[in-house]
């Protein structure tokens, strides 16, 4: 069963609020020149930040259930550009339901490329 | 410069006390787009995951901004709430050495002030050589 999609923007400026939230002040997802000079193409989302999205969606599919697990890799950075934001989507599959648990198979997108690798959650629920 | 080898298996001290409070609970769910529901967003244990990694890489000496994110991993044994107070314990649970950069595998256990596991995370650090 597909679940609806949802879209994610992603500023300059959510990057800076999330890392006061988070506590993560990695300067490569803020400073242009220190992404470059570990060999990024430039300022990148937290990875920990489109997860954070990837599990809004699954937060709006299954409203107060109670999340056992998630998990992802981080497959390919999503580059965020000074001005303006770049669009994510997610995109949800129930794979199946056993013993209260639901498995949601989540496909998370940026301009058509995964981004995020296998990402899943289990619900209960 | 690479990471030491006999770091695998290593227990890093736990984290100071960490109390959740209801305003640090929303500060996250709302940096996240979200809305304040009671209880901890999905990701949150982050915060005391990214702790405990900090304070690894510091005992290291190993640069922040050198580290990328590989993968990340969450079991919850209970949804976290305001007034939990919190710790968390990393363990080096694996490292090799691919194309120059350090493939740093970890597991914090994120325990309450009874000591019970509330939240397993293992994450992938992915530290990037010099080019």
């Amino acid at each position: 069963m597909s679940l609806p999609t949802q879209t994610f923007t992603i500023t300059r400026a959510d990057l800076v609020r999330y890392a006061g939230a988070s506590g993560d002040h990695n300067p490569i997802h803020q400073d242009e020149e220190v992404a470059r000079s570990v060999g990024l193409p430039g300022v990148i989302a937290h990875g920990m930040y489109t997860m954070a999205l990837a599990a809004r969606a699954v937060e709006g599919w299954f409203p107060g259930a109670e999340v056992v697990s998630f998990g992802c890799k981080f497959t390919n950075p999503v580059v965020v550009p000074p001005e303006g934001g770049v669009e994510i989507e997610v995109a949800g599959e129930v794979k199946g339901s056993d013993d209260g648990l639901t498995t949601v198979a989540l496909t998370v997108t940026w301009d058509g490329q995964k981004v995020l690798g296998m990402p899943k959650a289990v619900v209960r629920g | 410069m690479p990471v030491d080898q006999s770091l695998v298996g290593r227990e890093f001290p736990p984290t100071r006390p960490y109390a959740v409070t209801e305003e640090g609970l929303r500060e996250f769910a709302e940096a996240t787009g979200g809305d304040y529901t009671g209880r901890a967003p999905t990701t949150y244990p982050i915060v005391l995951a990214f702790e405990a990694m900090n304070a690894f890489l510091e005992a290291e000496q190993v640069d922040l901004f050198r580290i990328v994110h590989g993968e990340q991993k969450f079991a919850y044994e209970r949804p976290i709430v305001p007034g939990d107070v919190l710790t968390a314990t990393l363990t080096v649970s694996g490292l090799r050495q691919i194309a120059g950069n350090d493939i740093i595998t970890t597991t914090s256990e994120v325990t309450d002030d009874s000591g019970a596991l509330v939240c397993t995370t293992n994450a992938t650090l992915v530290h990037r050589g010099p080019e």
